[in-house]
């Protein structure tokens, strides 16, 4: 059963009012802090002062001659996650390594790895106990940035990192963790057709996802090892797998209730606090509340990495392109693991290149380690491709979208990495953005514009629904995915469409590990895809049960009973003469029928289909202080189907805001020792409500047909092109080109007065 | 446990007796959005605080002959919504309206926002521009000093053990005296000013300026009261070569310091822009009220 016919629909496609939004705009929502337990402590985490040091050792006497302090815990209580343990499931992390980032053993990596925790009978009491837990360390040199990191005789974060895919095999230890390759075609051959070659170097500096919500959990242990833990993340299901491999207890023991989530962005997809909580609570007996601090969030949770991107591209002076390259290096923090593939992959995968060669490097250094950020590395590599190929246009003199109209994807455009696209819409964001208002609209002085593209893969995956009629013929909806961007609402309109019934009697809840089947968690931009095909196969099984309730009633067989606005009908008139019966009576009637009518379905989504947008910015520059006002933003994407299209909307507006703040303002300051000087949202410049335009969207629509309403992952791809987007225009606005980020206002003036060299005082 | 004893006085004496009387530190509360933040990250464990904001006399503003008094503790909305007040200062309403957020502005004051002796404090340089003083309660009486003699470093003041400002005192301006406030940030609200600069003048009827005050904040330790500016101002109309000659003088005078806010270099050159721009403000309000 398909409902990719738009003008069929009588639900997907509208706006009803979310089912979680009273909750959370009168409060009564309960997120991560928000829950209480009788005999509950309060834990808290000593962090490391030092960006590298040898713990030479820990002393808790004090801290535990302290009233009230209940139990304390480090490395030393926590199982070795040997490489076999390494991984569980389809899960993507490292849990050998996550562990050691939730709390340290033998060396601190970065200023604020937790080293220690404690739980006490109140907040003051635990924050007291953290100043009297001694721990000695021997302060090792430490390295920040990519190139001293890569370095000969760089301090070394591990000495059993040996850098993956060179040959021949290293023997030496390095910060180099991987070297990644993809190519198609000749690049050099590509390079030497060229009429036109340019070669530029790029670079980002680590951000926070900025959810408002910090880190926050509750866990409780009991005598039997039973545990149950209510927190804040964008998957329960990772929630228990991770903590449980990293406490050592078994998945069958441990509980995880999500709670309501305040923004995750990907940084929520893997573990901090759980394992320490759960380890306090073992240990005290008591259930255990942990809260970070918003400094805590900085010091020791996210980042997306900070970069080196460098592009070359060669074209014909038609603007056809010859060659591409690039070559990536990404900050992994203190553990392997940036997303420097998914940089590589997708800032070349919006174009038809020919011949095309990219490689990425995995660099540790001493700083926290990188977390999911929405579009995880993508945003990066194309920041890179994105300003090269504005620069290319500008060389040879080709209007910067008609440069990606030469150039763009296509359906049968076989990608660098190696896919042969199939129904994508780039083109039709190309098209959209010509068509558009926007590109027509006058600028005036100090004012550009700029265009960017990007791509995102999205993703599918395994996921679980359960689809309830109850006795009143209302239906609850189960699913196994947080809700992060309004998907409860988006589920239960799937499931009204096809049961056919008002959106308001679909109930969706989101369960915990004991209520729903194993999902995957929320990220990849997966969960109306994924999700969405679980609910509707979940459904589409509701109405098969249905229509046999129905033959049962009226002693017919199945076959002759058709569902249609809710209701069973009569297939035909062969089938007998029956008033139709509508939810409400054969919910009524189940017991007398054949008894609960559900149905729970477990699939491995495929099929997800691929993101590709291209946005539109308007800047003006202050030239005097480097002030950059973004003016008018445009936002078009190929969202396949939207389901719920201001829930589109505004992940299209919410990702294009980050982007802002990425292209802007946002840095991590870090003093010579590797301490951080801004952790917190004063200092750390997230853009604010007064800083932004209204962010316009035109969502283009080309359904995926392998998704039953058609649709696509659109979560991240918004976050892609922000950053080349602003520069493009700054570029157009003042003649500048900006290749650092943040396009911060005094990289702004001085980029000004390199050009121009002003009157200074000091003359 | 550390422990913090609270206060809420309803005289200025009873205010002056609790101050003098702590044995350890003891802070003014005048609003306490900055308060507040100090004791939470742990800067600052004072024993006792003081609150401001049950003292009437130092709520509100009122008009005596050719001053307007501001009670210290007035927070900052109810001198926005000072139509009067507005009119004669509007540099001081900006420079007020810029702190924080509205939210922040229902508490905040103009003597929390100097007391807390950050140099850049947004509501100061305004103040000290239109030659305000500050009338000081302490154990030994009152005293009344130049505003600009208050804060004399970062977190520092010259205020004595329990000492604490009550009321500001502002001439009212002369025909043809007005001002402006700028500052600059990398954002557009909800932030720290990287440079503030006031500018207060005083025209003649062709419109050449007789007096200038030029104030900048967040470029050295304390506000600055630049002399050479206001010099470049006084006798001249607003024409390029005067602009150019206020804008070296603005940057001649900083000592910034780098920080996260802004590096050296950067906080001089926006010293000189906000200085020609605040004065082209304060000069055009002037000469309208010819």
């Amino acid at each position: 059963m398909s409902f990719l016919d738009k003008a069929a629909l009588k639900i997907v496609g509208t706006r009803p009012i979310r089912p979680d939004g009273v909750d959370k705009v009168t409060g009564r929502a309960n997120f991560g802090a928000d829950m209480v337990m009788p005999g509950m402590l309060w834990g808290r985490i000593k962090r490391s002062p030092h960006a590298h040091a040898r713990i030479l050792g820990i002393k808790f006497e004090k801290a535990l001659a302290l009233p009230g302090v209940k139990a304390v815990t480090c490395g030393a209580d926590f199982p070795e996650v040997t490489p076999e343990r390494a991984h569980v499931g389809a899960a993507p992390a490292n849990l050998r390594d996550l562990s050691r980032n939730v709390i340290a053993r033998g060396k601190v990596l970065y200023e604020g790895h937790a080293v220690a925790a404690v739980a006490a009978t109140s907040q003051a009491i635990a924050e007291q106990a953290l100043d009297l837990i001694e721990v000695e360390y021997e302060v090792l040199p430490h390295v920040m940035d990519i190139e001293a990191a890569m370095a000969d005789g760089a301090p070394l974060l591990h000495d059993d990192i040996f850098t993956a895919g060179v040959e021949p095999k290293p023997t030496k230890p390095s910060n180099v963790s991987k070297v990644v390759r993809f190519a198609i075609g000749d690049v050099e051959a590509g390079f030497r057709e060229a009429d036109i070659v340019i070669e530029r170097r790029y670079t980002t500096k680590p951000v926070h996802q900025g959810y408002i919500e910090p880190h926050a959990c509750l866990v409780s242990v009991a005598a039997d090892g039973q545990c149950t833990i209510f927190s804040s993340s964008q998957g329960q299901f990772m929630v228990r797998a991770y903590t449980s491999r990293i406490v050592g207890a078994d998945i069958a023991d441990i509980r995880a209730i999500p709670a309501e989530i305040g923004g995750g962005f990907g940084g929520k997809t893997i573990v901090y606090l759980e394992p320490l909580a759960y380890m306090l609570s073992k240990k005290s007996g008591r259930p255990v509340k942990m809260v970070m601090s918003r400094e805590e969030v900085f010091r020791a949770t996210g980042p997306a990495p900070g970069a080196i991107v460098e592009v070359k591209l060669g074209a014909k002076k038609d603007g056809h392109i010859t060659a591409a390259q690039s070559i990536l290096k990404y900050q992994a923090g203190a553990f392997q693991g940036s997303p420097v593939q998914q940089g590589c992959i997708c800032g070349l995968a919006v174009y038809d290149f020919p011949n095309a060669l990219t490689i990425g490097y995995d660099v540790l250094c001493n700083r926290p380690k990188v977390a999911a950020y929405r579009a995880p590395g993508a945003p990066i590599g194309s920041f890179g491709v994105e300003s090269c190929m504005d620069e290319l246009a500008d060389a040879l003199n080709i209007e910067p979208l008609k440069l990606r109209e030469i150039n763009g994807a296509k359906d049968g455009t076989k990608a660098t990495h190696g896919v042969t696209w199939v129904n994508i819409g780039y083109q039709k964001t190309l098209e959209a953005a010509r068509a558009s208002e926007h590109l027509k609209a006058p600028l005036g002085p100090n004012q550009g514009r700029g265009i960017a593209s990007g791509y995102w893969h999205n993703a599918g995956g395994e996921s679980s629904a359960a689809c309830h009629v109850n006795e009143d013929g209302t239906i609850t909806v189960t699913e196994g995915h947080p809700d992060i961007g309004g998907s409860r609402a988006s589920m239960a309109m799937m499931v009204a469409e096809v049961l056919g019934v008002p959106f308001e009697n679909v109930r969706p809840v989101v369960g915990d590990t004991t209520s729903i089947g194993f999902s995957a968690s929320t990220g990849g931009s997966r969960v109306t895809f994924a999700g969405g095909m679980a609910v509707t196969q979940a459904a589409q099984k509701v109405v098969e049960v249905l229509k046999q309730r129905a033959a049962v009633i009226w002693d017919i067989s199945p076959d002759a009973v058709e569902w249609k606005d809710g209701k069973a009908y009569p297939a035909g008139p062969n089938a007998g003469a029956f008033e139709p019966l509508d939810l409400a009576t054969i919910g009524n009637r189940a017991a007398r029928t054949g008894g609960p009518i559900s149905a729970e379905v477990q699939i491995n989504a495929q099929g997800q289909g691929p993101g590709f947008a291209t946005h539109i910015c308007d800047v003006e520059v202050d030239r005097e202080t480097g002030f950059v006002k973004i003016l008018r933003y445009t936002a078009i994407q190929d969202v396949g189907r939207a389901i719920h299209p201001s829930y589109v909307e505004g992940q299209m507006q919410g990702g294009v805001t980050q982007g802002i703040g990425w292209a802007l303002n946002e840095e991590y300051i870090y003093d010579k020792d590797g301490c951080l000087e801004n952790p917190g949202f004063l200092d750390y410049r997230i853009p604010v409500a007064s800083d932004m335009p209204m962010i316009d969207t035109i969502m283009v629509e080309v359904p995926n047909p392998r998704h039953p309403f058609g649709a696509r992952g659109v979560g991240e791809v918004p976050l892609v092109p922000p950053m080349a987007a602003v520069a493009n225009a700054i570029f157009a606005a003042t003649g500048l080109r900006l290749r650092d980020l943040p396009m911060s206002p005094p990289k702004i003036r001085a980029a000004v007065d390199a050009e121009e060299p002003p009157r200074l005082a000091a003359e | 446990m550390p422990r913090v004893s609270y206060t809420a006085p309803a005289t200025v004496d009873e205010a002056v007796k609790a101050l003098a009387g702590a044995a350890g530190l003891a802070k003014v509360l005048s609003g306490g959005t900055d308060l507040l933040v100090q004791l939470k990250s742990g800067r600052l464990a004072p024993e006792l605080i003081v609150d401001m904001k049950r003292i009437p006399e130092m709520i509100g503003i009122r008009e005596e002959g050719e001053f307007f008094v501001i009670g210290a503790a007035t927070p900052g909305v109810m001198l926005s919504a000072h139509e009067r007040l507005e009119h004669a200062f509007p540099g001081i309403v900006e420079g007020v309206d810029l702190i924080g957020s509205t939210q922040i502005q229902g508490r905040a004051s103009i003597a929390g926002n100097l007391c807390n002796a950050s140099p850049a404090a947004d509501s100061v340089p305004p103040v000290i521009a239109a030659r305000a003083t500050a009338v000081i309660a302490g154990p030994n009486g009152r005293r009344e000093v130049a505003v600009e003699a208050i804060v004399i470093g970062p977190g520092r003041t010259s205020l004595a053990k329990g000492e604490f400002v009550v009321e500001f005192k502002v001439p009212k301006p002369k025909p043809r005296q007005c001002d402006a406030y700028l500052r600059f940030i990398p954002r557009t609200e909800m932030d720290i000013a990287v440079v503030g600069c006031a500018v207060n003048v005083t025209l003649d009827a062709g419109g050449t300026c007789i007096d200038a005050r030029v104030v900048l904040g967040a470029v050295a330790p304390t506000q600055l009261i630049v002399d050479e500016a206001a010099q470049a101002l006084i006798g001249h109309k607003l024409d390029a070569d005067t602009l150019a000659k206020l804008d070296l003088a603005a940057q001649r005078a900083c000592k910034p310091i780098t920080d996260k806010r802004g590096t050296i270099e950067y906080r001089i050159k926006i010293a000189g822009v906000l200085a020609r721009r605040a004065a082209a403000i304060a000069f055009e309000r002037a000469a309208a009220r010819a």
